[in-house]
């Protein structure tokens, strides 16, 4: 768990710095049976962040990348909304189930789609999930017919904004989709088949990996987290917004999953290591926030933090630091003297 | 005697665990080839990183021309005339030959790169290694044998007093290693010390003036050539005797067991071959780099695909897709492409040979921990690979452990028939021999071996029967009774059976 220290630390520091602008940053409360607080929003917030970023994670362990996973939250989002939007009563349980089950449904089907072009056709991950990326907002757009949907529907408002068992239910769902995740690649045998296909495909293949389906699976699943984290945004305002819904949200995610130290060489990767990540970036979010930091400057002041995280992640950055201040040390201390502990 | 152009005095290295350098002490003089002998983990390796400022040395010194140096970088010692050839070519197979050559010191002008300075710079260079080939052409368009003599060139061009060769020759055939050595031999005229590393015992005799034998990170001494027999040098290099290697001399005795691999007009990437493998029966496949061996050693393990001909495994007549439907037929291949073909370098030694295992099983079954730890230390001890730690990144293994890995890789799925494809090259003797032994054991248990080695005599220690292939055509089979000999096997080679 070595490896977790250094991102575990960073996030630490991030919180602490909140502290001190506001006043009870860690406080928690009930109120009204639900819990809330800082720390509470930022892993509520966080929640769509971490979902794609864990499907991410998977994608980046087999040496790949999935550009398409913004897109794909905008469309998930839009057909679920337009969906509910046709049921007689939007408050209908069953209507609404199987608007999700009709979004969630598109997202796999895209993924495999992606993962089709990655396994079988053979076109680098980047390009192959950069045609959906930027084809997925024309199908959000033609999905939603280029207006806003808003719809008023009570089940489907629980998915990103409802409460459970005095939690958010959002963290609910990351929490199951984690364990899950947790549990078929590390207690069941996928997670050494994909760190074995992205550490090197062709041994693997001649090892007798399956590696294409491997890699089709891989991608739908990534599409599935980002078809959930859509559902979650567009239930939290009620409405799907097929340009803007997830914009960005890709590269949030393959900074969350290179900062959670899995290697965009493919091979290990990190769980714990992309959650922390995850809020990380969603902790500095809020941060930027709560400090008050100029609207105009805060993509700068978010580039630089994340700038100075990464250098603090990378072992050869530290080794250099931590030696050239080492380096002027020795001669204060001549040879054979005791060293006494200044003060 | 002339003066040490290299004097290398109580070199120490230590790594966390390891002393991987203990005292040693090295000269070299200018115009000799000079070889480093010793075992894999000897410290042969550490030696040379030392010198190339790779690693930096915790005790000792280093003298070039009379003058202490200390290099803190490759760069550093390239700069002072120490160039280094890796075993495995460090150079861009996109880039032009030219580039490769010239790569980082290219010919400017006002800044701009000369480029028809620099072909024409890098053909008279590979002329001077009677190498004629088109420059402007991507160094990934030529041979790996050629790749290295590009890598070579570059060395040379460096101003170089000293020339490091690290294995240069593992992937070269017998024609490319005579042109290797003229090319040493005219490097040498020039007054230029040559370091060889090479675990060819008779490319050493052919070619090397000296030698200086390191064990276990120690020196054990340093020797004329001519006056230290084979024999002597290799008890020297692994400190023992070698009664176990002579033993395995007996032929072995013709097989009658039941047929289990038929392979009829089988053509792919090769011609058409028929070939029958006994179960307990090794064969051995002869022929130069690039005749076919491993062609057909895809073929039966699925890796190509067959575009002509009929295969039967155990009396079935199967069409093998891919590797895994190889495997389930009992197939298993160990690559003579490690690094590409083989290892996973990011994973840990037990997750690396349980990979084959698991792959078999699925992702929904997962071999048990306690399982895959047994396993794991069963055949740790029975290959003896070191250090003995499964939780170690394979990548930190030397060459000979990493090869020990695969190969339990795929006996731990017993297979029916194993396909080695030069499990021994660039190992040691005592891992070589130990392989070897092991061949002998898994045939005497029933296991089919496909053999494939560039050495012709492993070849006839331990096959059954050898079968000749010369330019991607199996040309004879050869029942290994007494008349067969490494003469009688190079002459079919040479003259593609024809009587």
């Amino acid at each position: 768990m070595k490896r977790l220290a250094w991102p575990a630390g960073i996030l630490a520091a991030l919180l602490l710095v909140n502290l001190i602008f506001t006043d009870h940053f860690f406080q928690i409360e009930i109120k009204d049976g639900h819990l809330y607080g800082s720390l509470i929003d930022i892993f509520r917030f966080g929640a769509p962040l971490i979902l794609v970023a864990l499907g991410m994670t998977l994608v980046i362990a087999t040496k790949g990348i999935d550009l398409s996973v913004g897109s794909v939250v905008a469309i998930a989002g839009a057909m679920a909304c337009l969906q509910i939007s046709t049921l007689p009563s939007q408050d209908s349980i069953g209507g609404v189930l199987g608007a999700i089950g009709i979004a969630l449904g598109l997202a796999v089907a895209l993924g495999i789609g992606n993962g089709f072009l990655v396994a079988i056709v053979g076109i680098q991950p980047i390009i192959a999930t950069l045609i959906l990326m930027v084809a997925g907002r024309g199908l959000a757009q033609l999905i939603t017919d280029g207006q806003i949907i808003t719809i008023n529907s009570a089940p489907y408002k629980l998915v990103g904004g409802g409460y459970w068992l005095t939690l958010p239910f959002g963290i609910i769902i990351v929490a199951v989709v984690l364990a899950l995740i947790a549990f078929v690649t590390r207690r069941l045998a996928l997670g050494l088949l994909i760190e074995s296909v992205g550490g090197n495909a062709e041994a693997s293949r001649l090892s007798g990996i399956r590696a294409r389906g491997l890699l089709i699976v891989v991608y739908a699943f990534c599409a599935l987290c980002a078809g959930i984290a859509g559902l979650m945004i567009s239930s939290n305002v009620s409405s799907a917004d097929g340009n803007n819904a997830g914009l960005w949200i890709e590269l949030d995610a393959i900074l969350a999953v290179v900062i959670g130290g899995t290697s965009l060489a493919g091979g290990r990767f990190s769980l714990g290591g992309t959650v922390l990540g995850a809020l990380i970036i969603q902790t500095l979010t809020t941060t930027i926030y709560s400090i008050g930091v100029p609207p105009e400057t805060t993509l700068l002041f978010k580039a630089l933090v994340v700038t100075i995280v990464c250098l603090l992640q990378s072992p050869a950055f530290r080794a250099k630091v931590f030696r050239s201040r080492r380096k002027p040390a020795p001669p204060t201390v001549p040879a054979g003297e005791k060293v006494t502990v200044r003060t | 005697m002339a003066e040490a152009i290299l004097r290398m005095t109580g070199i120490g290295k230590e790594f966390p665990g390891v002393r991987a350098l203990d005292g040693v002490d090295f000269r070299l003089l200018p115009g000799e080839v000079h070889a480093l002998m010793g075992e894999n983990g000897a410290g042969k390796s550490t030696l040379i990183k030392v010198l190339t400022g790779v690693y930096s040395i915790d005790s000792g010194e280093i003298e070039l021309a009379g003058e202490r140096v200390a290099f803190t970088g490759p760069l550093e010692a390239q700069k002072a005339g120490i160039s280094t050839v890796y075993q495995e070519v460090n150079l861009c197979p996109n880039l032009s030959v030219a580039e490769n050559v010239f790569i980082g010191r290219e010919p400017r002008r006002f800044g701009r790169i000369r480029w028809r300075e620099m072909r024409r710079r890098a053909a008279d260079l590979l002329t001077r290694l009677d190498l004629a080939i088109d420059v402007a052409k991507p160094l990934s368009h030529y041979s790996l044998a050629i790749q290295q003599m590009v890598a070579i060139a570059r060395a040379i061009d460096v101003d170089a007093r000293v020339l490091i060769l690290d294995e240069p020759t593992s992937s070269l055939d017998a024609g490319e290693v005579a042109q290797l050595f003229r090319v040493m031999r005219r490097l040498k005229e020039q007054g230029i010390a040559i370091l060889f590393v090479s675990h060819f015992l008779d490319q050493i005799y052919e070619i090397a003036d000296r030698m200086t034998i390191l064990r276990n990170g120690r020196l054990v001494g340093e020797y004329v050539t001519a006056e230290l027999p084979q024999v002597e040098l290799v008890g020297k290099m692994i400190g023992r005797e070698l009664a176990e290697l002579e033993r395995l001399d007996d032929r072995p005795p013709a097989r009658t067991s039941d047929t289990l691999v038929e392979a009829a007009e089988l053509g792919g990437r090769v011609a058409p071959f028929s070939l029958t493998i006994r179960e307990g029966e090794v064969v051995g496949l002869a022929g130069l780099l690039g005749s076919g061996r491993t062609e057909i050693a895809r073929l039966l393990f699925g890796a190509d695909h067959a575009a002509t001909g009929t295969l039967r495994i155990g009396g079935d007549q199967v069409t093998l897709r891919t590797p895994r439907a190889a495997m389930a037929r009992g197939v298993a291949f160990c690559s003579e492409n490690r690094r590409e073909e083989g290892l996973i370098p990011e994973l840990t030694v037990r997750e690396n040979l349980i990979l084959a295992l698991q792959a078999r099983r699925g992702w929904s079954r997962p071999v048990p921990r306690k399982k895959q730890d047994e396993l794991v230390a069963k055949y740790i001890k029975a290959l003896n690979i070191r250090p003995d730690n499964p939780e170690m990144l394979i990548r930190n293994l030397s060459g000979g452990n990493q090869q020990k890995v695969l190969l339990a890789r795929w006996l731990i799925l017993e297979p029916r028939l194993l396909i080695l494809d030069e499990p021994t090259r660039g190992i040691d003797v005592g891992a070589k021999a130990e392989i070897q032994k092991l061949v002998v054991e898994l045939s005497d248990g029933g296991m089919a071996v496909l053999f494939i080695s560039a050495e012709l005599d492993e070849v006839l220690r331990l096959s059954h029967k050898v079968a000749v292939l010369r330019d991607r055509r199996l040309v004879a089979e050869l029942p290994n009774d007494d008349t067969l000999t490494t003469d009688v096997l190079m002459e079919t080679i040479a003259s593609g059976g024809a009587k």
